[in-house]
């Protein structure tokens, strides 16, 4: 997993609240047997006319969007379907990080396993974030994993929470497989004493 | 000792290892795959170079992108076909059993779960899928996982895991004729909204859920994921001991009275605390309907769809909005009367031998209004098997509907059944998300009853109505 410390990005903003994991990815695209290339899928009923072509007034087609790592969404970022082509997507596209007030469960435990960062705050952080991105595209925000803080925005100062082992993981590119499997031992005394 | 909730029982008796500032390490009892989430972490593991720790306690199913035309095994595409190739492939590299597509036992995963028994009180129970919930209404903990979660558990038969919060769902009083376990979750979702529960393992209570059968049980757990609950939890009782006994997966003889008996610790004890509760009196329910995208969206059938002005916040407003305009249905207005193109009465949700009986109860002797297409599809073969041995199929026929094979279908519209752009459905699945049951259609969800009734009519309609006359 690549590792994550600190990130600094002009933003997607997103205004939509509950964004389900279909509309990230729609079902059609799981059909895949690998995690590359999801990118050109990402939100593509909300992205691409009957055509196939990309909608103007779509905001991941804005030429402003391009580049960016950072998306601002709105509450409950990824409910619906424990897809983690939800997050192969995201990455595939270039977001490193993920601004919302709210993120359903599996999508935020999906994520920070890719190196994508759910940064939560609170409805004031993020209503003056999403104004001041939209008002100004060209804003960039910095995401500090090791001070778990937002800056960019003049004097705002906002914290994130983010339980340590989850930013021990991201801060050291950790893959979470290894430091399960150091518990081998454990997981065959406990096999055995329920048998 | 500190009195336990139920949830905190099956997880204190599968932590492995718990250390300060770490999850802990959660054992997995049974894991279930399928063949969209599993290709990826089956590459990881090879990757790797390690095995499959306990085939033993590892399932398979073919359910999401396979056929449901009777007779005809042509899967949709070749994409769709590697998949399942793969699963085959890795299900005998690795030694799973492997309910493939066209066998015996094949099925929706979370529908031969239970139905063979692999799913049983205490048991932690996971799938790469959300609505591994549904196997919670046997006092299970079962949840949803990703990808790199199923790598971890074919790995280790363990996962990393913190602690949630509980939140108790009591339901209690009588529910009324024509108002069934779908109601009641679809009255939940409605009431929290679809993050209301996030964070949390819901344990459902009080009377009107201990009236339910496993079958309503498990509709109700089922859709725990779409208030935000990873997981849904039933304490089991005599219903649910009398609905394993015999089934093929579950103990015999003098096992099976022992696991009966450890089986009935598995409640809360009275005075443990739940972090959150909410309350809903089932005697004041009436048959539910979403009217937007999501499946907190919804409302009684006999209601008016919201206006603006019910939201007060902007973002609220936003995502009413943008419902509307893809629902094009109009706010302050009854759904009822609204014509409808497609019924499908299916999905992990509504697919057991129990809905099926509800769906006949209202067609048998009547017909689908004509330009409505009717699916019907079953949630495993062995339903199906059933289904046809009470003559089910018959009503569905002569009905005018179409009698299918066994599969997700058009809950998720991978497999070729699938609503066109522009078409409404009534539908007995749990998601009503943008695009769920194919591109630009439009869902209701309901239960099997208001389905059943919308397909006769070829509007939304109130089952009731069918129901007394
Ligand atoms: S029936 Fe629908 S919700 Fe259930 S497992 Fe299949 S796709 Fe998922």
């Amino acid at each position: 997993m690549a590792k994550f410390t600190t990130l600094t990005s002009h933003c997607v903003p997103l205004t939509a609240d509950n964004v389900d994991t279909d509309q990230i990815i729609p079902a059609r695209f799981l059909k895949v047997t690998e995690k590359h290339g999801l990118g050109d899928s990402l939100f593509s009923d909300w992205r691409y006319d009957e055509d196939g072509s990309p909608k103007r007034d779509f905001v991941l087609n804005q030429p402003e969007s391009q580049g960016a790592q950072i998306l601002i969404a709105g509450h409950n970022f990824g409910s619906g379907s424990s897809r983690e082509h939800a997050p192969w997507a995201l990455v595939s596209w270039g977001f490193r990080a993920i601004i919302a007030t709210g993120f359903a469960d599996i999508f935020k435990s999906n994520a920070l396993k890719n190196g994508l960062l759910p940064v939560e705050v609170t409805p004031d952080v993020h209503k003056k974030l999403m104004q001041a991105v939209q008002l100004d595209r060209g804003t960039k925000i910095t995401i500090d994993l090791p001070t778990q803080s937002v800056t960019g925005l003049g004097s705002l100062e906002a914290t994130f929470p983010i339980d340590a082992f989850s930013k021990h993981c991201l801060l050291n590119g950790i893959d979470q497989l290894g430091y399960l499997l150091s518990f081998d031992d454990q997981i065959t005394k406990y096999e055995q004493q329920r048998t | 000792m500190k009195p336990q909730t139920l949830f905190e029982k099956v997880w204190d008796t599968h932590v492995v290892v718990e250390e300060p500032d770490r999850p802990a390490v959660l054992y997995v009892d049974l894991h279930l795959i399928h063949e969209v989430t599993s290709p990826q972490a089956f590459t990881g593991l090879r990757e790797r170079g390690i095995g499959v720790r306990r085939p033993d306690k590892t399932v398979a199913t073919m359910d999401h992108s396979t056929p449901t035309l009777p007779k005809s095994l042509a899967v949709i595409d070749d994409q769709a076909k590697a998949q399942l190739r793969m699963l085959e492939q890795n299900c005998e590299e690795f030694g799973i059993e492997l309910f493939g597509i066209g066998t015996k036992y094949n099925g929706i995963v979370h529908v031969i779960g239970p139905e063979r028994g692999f799913t049983q009180p205490g048991k932690t129970i996971v799938c790469g899928d959300s609505h591994t919930s549904t196997h919670g209404a046997f006092g299970a903990l079962a949840f949803g996982i990703g990808t790199s979660e199923v790598e971890h558990v074919l790995a280790t038969q363990c996962l990393l895991q913190r602690k949630a919060k509980t939140l108790e769902v009591r339901v209690d009083g009588q529910l009324m004729p024509g108002v069934t376990a779908k109601d009641i979750i679809l009255a939940l979702c409605a009431e929290v909204g679809t993050g209301g529960a996030t964070g949390h393992v819901i344990e459902y209570t009080g009377s009107a859920i201990r009236g339910l059968d496993m079958e309503g049980r498990m509709t109700v757990c089922n859709m725990s994921i779409e208030a935000g609950a990873r997981a849904g939890m039933i304490a089991p009782d005599e219903v649910t001991f009398d609905y394993l006994k015999g089934r093929d997966r579950v103990p015999k003889g003098a096992d099976w009275d022992a696991a009966v008996e450890r089986w009935r610790a598995l409640k809360t004890d009275e005075h443990a605390e739940y972090d959150k509760r909410v309350v809903i009196d089932a005697s004041k329910l009436e048959p539910m309907i979403t009217y937007g995208t999501n499946p907190g969206m919804g409302m009684g059938i006999s209601g008016t769809v919201p206006n603006l002005d019910s939201f007060s916040e902007p973002s609220q407003q936003a995502a009413f909005e943008k419902a509307m305009f893809y629902m094009d249905v109009e706010p302050g207005k009854p759904l009822l009367g609204k014509k409808v193109d497609v019924v499908f009465i299916g999905s992990c949700t509504n697919s057991r031998i129990g809905d099926l009986r509800m769906a006949a109860s209202v067609l048998s002797g009547r017909k689908v209004a004509a330009g409505v297409r009717t699916l019907v599809v079953p949630g495993s073969h062995d339903i199906k098997a059933q289904a046809e041995s009470e003559g089910l199929d018959r009503i569905f026929k002569d009905a005018g509907a179409e009698w299918r094979e066994p599969g997700c279908s058009m809950c998720i519209a991978m497999n070729g059944d699938n609503l066109e752009p522009g078409q409404y459905a009534v539908s007995t699945s749990n998601r009503n998300f943008e695009g769920r049951q194919g591109k630009g259609g439009r869902t209701f969800l309901a239960s099997p009853l208001t389905a059943a009734a919308s397909a006769v009519t070829g509007e939304v309609t109130d089952p009731r109505r069918l129901l007394l006359s």
